[in-house]
């Protein structure tokens, strides 16, 4: 139905086969909708990604791109009336978009961990951290109380909760920003998830507390072997944590590769632009880089290339057709400058 | 002299539980001092910023200044003239049309029930500055296209614009009445990056064309570096650090600043080597002795366990540190 993406698809699986590892996590062409009254708004239009074991995918995005709509339908809590309308999601080959919610329910905790942006919104007030981490361990793994005790405070010791034996026992209110975090990812790592699906874990902390959580994330779920896609906002998280990153932009990837390629090269004008507008600690500009204008709304999604309004380069064809991700460079980009097909 | 000079500022609140709890359970009247003895100047033309993690009196420094808050200790002198006095006296509001503010979340700053012309027109026609109504719609569009909207959105709601554009419409009613010092808490800190980039160009173009004066208050450093030309390093109510833009990012001295700046991700790698922050913000009502800093510290001795430094002037930049000061880094 999709000929461009479907080669796609062979031709990533192809190359995953010769590094002789299955992709942990495959999107394939996943639409988001929410049905409204004028219409249905497509919230996320085809997109599709892959995460290997253990390894790092950063989304990044402004407000609206659709990157923590992307982590909650991969972990089933996409909030009604949003629902998937196409495309699927599969984990270690099984697909997971279309189980029922008691499936579902199984899959996460147990194969896909979340850490959501706010700590104390995420712990349950009124009962002590130790019995939200006991209850977690034990509705997937089949341990005794004893053992998921034991179990949860060697988890608190290697997110670095001092005193785990007595911590375990106190109330979230009894811990401060940071250290909820850490209880936080505890949690999520509390039946050893292949997955884990980060989204903002750091905006609500302060710089010197961000750090400390960015570094334990990262060495935590190595150690535990688990792969990590990190939703932000912040291009310098995903600097220093990530291994590939996802530049969103209205609902649709535009343009995906190594991160620091895509950093330091970005191919699509959006991610350069991006990459521009952040002020650098360590040069001095006199005006930052600007990308006129605003991020389309999902009722008002230009036809095209969904940036080409804004787009400084931008061709006669951008506004005609969509482009889908192509090769450019060491990157993937949604750009039709890339085109090695067209004349240019 | 200098057009604004906070001298040993200081802002107590009483957090002490209600009176009957104090009688019946003894407890002491408890006191957070947001702000202790904080000083500063800025010139007229240029930026001052203040950076901090949250709860280190930052805001607080921006409530004292257009007058919110009545200080417990010391003062602020704007433009030779004791402000705090001037605010209280008949003269308050000529003050308070020159000093004005923006604040951090433009959803909530700017009334929803309002058009942008009644937005940006209520500062005008509450100084008196503006009472024919033509001429306030003509100032209305003059000063939104000013910060880059178009005259015909004086006719709309907050609700049909977007975070950057509601953030130029509060830069617009700051400007109304032609004010002389602008204060901005966390002016961008709500907006995406690219809006963000927007905003600032706008603000530091305005700061070039009519010779405003900012005190820019940020938790981002890099926003912070690219707006100001002074930095002021805040931590649990006082300033530890403050010099010249260039001399702070190139050659950090407090080490509650270097920890600041390591701590910061950085988008290119700097071939710095990175410390791993240690310790997390104490409870600012009951602030560890000495210097506050000490217990997150590398370098404190017994000294900075027991006696609070004090601001001095050290190789041109102002800091409070003990090590600093006995050349131990």
């Amino acid at each position: 139905m999709y000929p461009v993406p479907k080669q796609t698809t062979g031709g990533a699986k192809a190359n995953v086969r010769d590094a002789g590892t299955q992709p942990l996590l495959q999107v394939r062409d996943l639409i988001v909708e929410f049905p409204t009254r004028s219409g249905n708004l497509r919230a996320l239009d085809k997109i599709s990604f892959d995460i290997a074991p253990g390894e790092v995918l950063g989304v990044v995005g402004e407000s609206g791109a659709g990157k923590s709509l992307t982590g909650a339908a991969i972990i089933g809590l996409l909030e009604p009336p949003g629902r998937i309308a196409g495309g699927e999601i599969l984990l270690e080959g099984q697909r997971i978009d279309n189980l029922d919610h008691e499936a579902m329910r199984h899959i996460r905790g147990r194969r896909i961990g979340a850490i959501f942006q706010d700590p104390l919104t995420s712990l349950n007030p009124l009962y002590s951290i130790g019995r939200q981490l006991v209850e977690t361990i034990r509705t997937h793994l089949p341990m005794s109380v004893k053992d998921a005790r034991a179990r949860a405070i060697r988890l608190l010791q290697d997110t670095g909760i001092p005193a785990a034996e007595q911590r375990i026992d106190h109330f979230p209110h009894q811990f401060s920003g940071g250290m909820r975090q850490r209880v936080v990812i505890a949690l999520a790592l509390a039946a050893e998830p292949k997955l884990i699906v980060a989204d903002e874990p750091t905006t609500a902390l302060d710089v010197s507390i961000q750090a400390q959580i960015i570094a334990l994330l990262k060495t935590v779920c190595r150690e535990h072997g688990a792969a990590v896609m990190l939703i932000t906002h912040d291009m310098g998280v995903i600097a220093e944590t990530c291994d590939r990153v996802a530049v969103m932009y209205a609902g649709r990837i535009a343009e995906i590769g190594p991160v620091h390629e895509v950093i330091n090269h970005p191919a699509h004008p959006y991610s350069a632009g991006l990459m521009a507008a952040i002020p650098d600690i360590t040069v001095d500009r006199e005006n930052l880089h600007q990308i006129d204008g605003a991020m389309p709304r999902l009722n008002a999604i230009p036809g095209g290339c969904a940036f080409n309004p804004r787009c400084e380069r931008s061709m006669e064809r951008c506004g005609r057709e969509r482009p889908e991700l192509m090769a450019a460079g060491p990157t993937r980009a949604a750009c039709w400058l890339h085109d090695a097909g067209a004349a240019r | 002299m200098a057009l604004v000079q906070a001298d040993d500022l200081a802002m107590s609140f009483d957090v002490s539980a209600p009176w009957l709890n104090r009688v019946i359970e003894r407890s002491p009247r408890l006191l957070l001092h947001a702000v202790d003895g904080v000083s500063f100047e800025i010139e007229k033309g240029k930026t001052l910023a203040l950076v901090g993690e949250s709860g280190c009196g930052k805001s607080t420094v921006a409530r004292l200044l257009v007058g919110l808050y009545q200080p417990t200790r010391g003062g602020f002198h704007f433009d030779g003239a004791d402000a705090h006095a001037t605010y209280a006296s008949a003269t308050g509001l000529q003050l308070r049309r020159r000093i004005q503010m923006i604040f951090q979340d433009p959803y909530a700053s700017l009334n929803p029930r309002w058009v942008v012309e009644d937005i940006i027109g209520e500062p005008l026609t509450e100084h008196g500055l503006i009472t024919d109504k033509n001429a306030l719609r003509a100032r209305v569009e003059e000063l939104l296209q000013s910060v880059g909207l178009a005259a015909q959105d004086r006719i709309k709601y907050p609700h049909q614009f977007s975070g950057g554009q509601r953030q130029r419409i509060s830069i617009a009613r700051a400007l109304a009445t032609q004010p002389e010092f602008l204060v901005c808490d966390e002016p961008t800190s709500a907006l995406d990056v690219s809006v963000q980039a927007q905003v600032l160009n706008i603000m530091k173009d305005l700061q070039r064309r009519l010779g405003l004066t900012y005190l820019f208050i940020s938790h981002n450093l890099a926003v912070v570096r690219h707006v100001s030309d002074q930095v002021g390093v805040m931590y649990l109510g006082r300033l530890v650090e403050l010099a010249d833009k260039q001399e702070l990012f190139a050659n950090p001295r407090h080490p509650y600043t270097r920890m600041l700046l390591d701590a910061i991700p950085k988008m290119h790698d700097t071939g710095r080597a990175r410390t791993p922050v240690q310790g997390e913000v104490p409870n600012p009502l009951s602030p560890p002795t000495g210097c506050a800093f000490h217990p997150r510290c590398p370098h404190a001795n017994t000294r900075c366990h027991t006696e609070r430094p004090q601001m001095k002037d050290i190789a041109g930049i102002r800091i409070a540190c003990h090590a600093v000061e006995e050349k131990r880094i």
